[in-house]
């Protein structure tokens, strides 16, 4: 593989709400037993990337911890391995990220030091299973300055959230709106790019001169008809987790079969390993249409939900059209429905917390 | 290379012939236990919980899944530098060449091994119970009382006593007397098989009774110990501690970490048990599942009933089949509308739909009366059964059987089918 990897992990998307308080949203747990960060990293290693750097900058302890070793994505190698950036303050620089584009510049010294001729930047909070090799394909006989994978959305996908792209015949990118009021076509930008490591250099360089410091905006939308952007379409399972409600929804699809097994099966994601024993069910546990991940201890009911790792359900509590995030402790009795549970809360006995079906409800009681 | 102060050998030999079809194709130490576990994963998380980061695994019966589970020692942080973990099997040498004849004669052939750590003491430990121990703290209570050897007793029944080694130790637990399963036992300090050594003293032992022939530590090293007159100490343990060495002992630990708070507790966060689990799925409980007392590896896929039973990693349990009271190892496919009881199924089975396991009158096994004989049927590591048949209990089933093997779509409780193992 001819390329290198960026995960731009340092966002908080603003639509996951008060979720983000405690991580960025990269780290957010997937489908009970993935991070978001996962399927950057996985759809990297399996795609023979050797070399992934992960940028971070908002609240980024909770994804450090999980990033802890790189050798669940078999990157601890000699040649190659996982890099984490953050912003760091030195004499000629005491500013934060300030941008997608500046956070690249910022570790220029990265990509200077790489031999491979390209970049792959992938966003950190991007649910799917890609594989580059396909794209770099496209890129090198479309003979492009830089390729972005796109998706053609339904139409019930609400598109102000994303970058709405329109192509030409031959797939080049010939207009690029980010999060547009009105989208003029359904087609969205993944936020996948490949582009030489030598043009995005100089791209950097440029913007920073300028003061511009985003990737999208200062780069992307800039140069497109300077620079020779084309369209990659992607066709299998995306869903980019920034709002409460994609979050939700996409950890709802991995109670489908299909979904889950696409994700399971090989070249699978990949995520840490926790030496967690198994699920474990005492007398008065009913479990209907659930993933349920290794060391919970379940003795209540639960429906149409997901727990993530470590939840403990004490007796008669009922968890209906929920996901639970790690290591929460429901006592007995209580009742959570259509919600979304923070990680190491605590839920009384007497707790009732119920969201509605189209706005679930966010459970934070610790600050 | 730096000097270790204490080393362990891990002996993982041995076949474990009462665990029947189980340990067809593997060592006891490797079969699978409590789901997403294998047997040796308690002594290898015992010795990097208590501090030990070197330990020799002696391996000569079937180690293939052994090895492969091993591998260079990862999920027990032993891949390191200087020491970790390594797999001793016998090998030829220039002169007399032998297996493993016995179990100090398996850590005698690893002298060289034991010798390149330099150790001032080493811990010698079996691949075959159930059990968490802090090694550092009988360490402690060997140095604090000169010991030259401690051997790890635990107080047994004393009807049971006459099938250990036993200690009879002062009020001190200095042990003045030892007997290798004694007839008429004189105390039921039973010894575990886990000894602490003095370096320079077991080398010493060893060397003199290189000759013995089947040379063990309770037959002829412990003794030999004595006779010369050594300080050895008893250190007692009175926790959880259990032989899985027959068909219903080994079933009835697995149904006991079923209890709501289990006497031996895989959730506790301060001792934690690792394995070579490559898989972090969740489980997926379908719409018409339902789960009730048991615990469920993870990756597994349930659509069926599941009461009182032990799961491993990636099992699928399909629509309308029921399991009551049974072990099922990771990779196995139960199909549609199966009915199991109370049976052991080991890894990557193929169980058809419709079929009833554990069926019938309890009459004990025919060839083998002493391995299946309590009401337990066994079904072998990668066993095919076509759908529909019943299987009685007590019997046993190894590789692929197709519907010409069964009469009457049937196989009567006490009889077997092993088509697979040569």
């Amino acid at each position: 593989m001819k390329a290198a990897g960026i995960i731009l992990a340092g966002g908080s998307s603003i639509g996951l709400k008060e979720l983000t308080t405690k991580r960025a949203s990269a780290a957010m747990p997937v489908g009970a037993a993935y991070r978001a960060v996962d399927f950057g990293l996985s759809n990297m290693t399996n795609s023979g990337i050797k070399t992934v750097a992960v940028l971070t900058q908002y609240n980024s302890r909770s994804l450090h911890e999980h990033l802890n070793s790189s050798k669940w994505w078999n990157f601890g190698r000699k040649q190659g391995g996982l890099f984490t950036f953050t912003p760091t303050i030195t004499k000629n620089n005491n500013w934060w990220y300030r941008g997608t584009a500046d956070s690249l510049y910022q570790n220029m010294d990265f990509l200077r030091k790489r031999h491979e001729p390209y970049v792959v930047i992938y966003p950190g909070d991007c649910v799917c299973k890609f594989d580059f090799n396909k794209m770099l394909k496209f890129h090198e006989e479309k003979g492009a300055d830089i390729s972005i994978a796109v998706k053609h959305m339904e139409d019930s996908e609400d598109l102000r959230r994303l970058g709405i792209v329109e192509m030409d015949q031959d797939k080049r990118i010939r207009q690029f709106s980010e999060k547009p009021m009105k989208a003029s076509s359904n087609i969205a930008s993944m936020g996948i790019y490949i582009i030489k490591k030598d043009l995005l250099m100089k791209l950097l360089q440029e913007s920073h001169d300028e003061e511009r410091y985003d990737l999208v905006q200062d780069i992307l939308i800039r140069y497109k008809d300077v620079e020779k952007i084309y369209g990659y379409e992607f066709d299998g399972y995306w869903s980019n987790i920034n709002t409460v409600d994609s979050y939700y929804r996409c950890n709802m699809d991995f109670l489908k079969k299909d979904i889950r097994h696409y994700f399971e099966k090989e070249p699978a994601i990949k995520s840490k390993t926790e030496d967690l024993p198994s699920a474990k069910f005492n007398e008065g546990s009913v479990v209907k249409n659930a993933l349920i991940s290794s060391g919970c201890i379940i003795n209540g009911e639960i429906e149409n939900s997901v727990l993530c790792k470590k939840v403990f359900v004490g007796k008669g509590a009922v968890i209906k059209n929920s996901i639970v995030l790690n290591e929460t402790y429901i006592e007995d009795g209580a009742v959570i429905e259509n919600c979304i549970v923070e990680s190491h809360e605590r839920i009384p006995g007497n707790a009732e917390f119920i969201g509605e079906a189209e706005e679930p409800k966010i459970v934070r009681l610790k600050n | 290379m730096e000097n270790k102060e204490v080393i362990a050998m891990l002996l993982a030999g041995g076949q474990g012939s009462r665990l029947g079809v189980l340990t067809q194709s593997m060592a006891k130490p490797a079969v699978p236990f409590g789901g997403k576990y294998r047997i040796i994963d308690f002594p290898l998380s015992n010795c990097v919980n208590s501090g030990i980061d070197t330990v020799g695994v002696l391996t000569q019966y079937q180690p293939l899944e052994l090895n492969a589970h091993i591998g260079i020692g990862i999920p027990w942080d032993l891949d390191v530098n200087n020491g970790g973990v390594t797999v001793l099997p016998p090998y030829e040498k220039s002169g007399d060449t032998s297996w493993y004849t016995g179990t100090a004669n398996a850590i005698y052939q690893n002298l060289a091994y034991m010798e390149s750590y330099h150790p001032e003491y080493v811990i010698i430990l079996s691949g075959d119970h159930i059990y968490k121990m802090d090694y550092a703290q009988m360490l402690d209570f060997h140095k604090e009382n000169k010991a030259q050897v401690t051997i790890a007793a635990m107080p047994v029944p004393m009807h049971e006593a006459s099938r250990f080694g036993i200690c009879i130790a002062d009020d001190k637990f200095r042990i003045i007397d030892f007997e290798e399963k004694p007839e008429k036992p004189r105390s039921n300090l039973a010894s575990m098989g886990i000894y602490i050594f003095n370096w320079d003293v077991l080398k010493d032992a060893l060397i003199r009774k290189k000759d013995q022939s089947n040379c063990d530590f309770g037959k002829h090293i412990i003794p030999y110990c004595f006779q010369q007159d050594m300080r050895v100490f008893a250190y007692k343990f009175d926790a959880y501690w259990k032989d899985v060495g027959t068909l219903s002992s080994y079933w009835e630990a697995n149904m006991e970490l079923i209890d709501i708070v289990p006497e031996f507790n895989l959730y506790d966060e301060s001792w934690k048990t690792y394995t070579n689990a490559n898989s972090c799925q969740p489980t997926f409980y379908g719409v018409d599942s339902s789960v009730y007392k048991c615990i469920i590896g993870e990756g597994s896929d349930i659509d069926g009933d599941v009461e009182n039973s032990v799961l491993g990693v990636g099992v699928t349990v399909e629509k309308g089949a029921k399991i009551v009271d049974s072990i099922i190892m990771s990779g196995t496919h139960v199909g549609a509308d199966a009915v199991i009881n109370k049976a052991i199924i080991a890894e990557k089975c193929e169980i058809g739909a419709g079929c009833k396991i554990g069926a019938g009158i309890n009459t004990p096994n025919v060839e083998k009366p002493s391995i299946y004989n309590s009401g337990i049927t066994t079904i072998g590591q990668g066993s095919v059964i076509p759908p529909g048949v019943t299987i009685g209990k007590n019997t046993a089933i190894l590789g692929e059987t197709t519907l010409s093997d069964y009469e009457n779509m049937s196989l009567p409780s006490g009889q077997n089918i092993i088509k697979a193992g040569d």
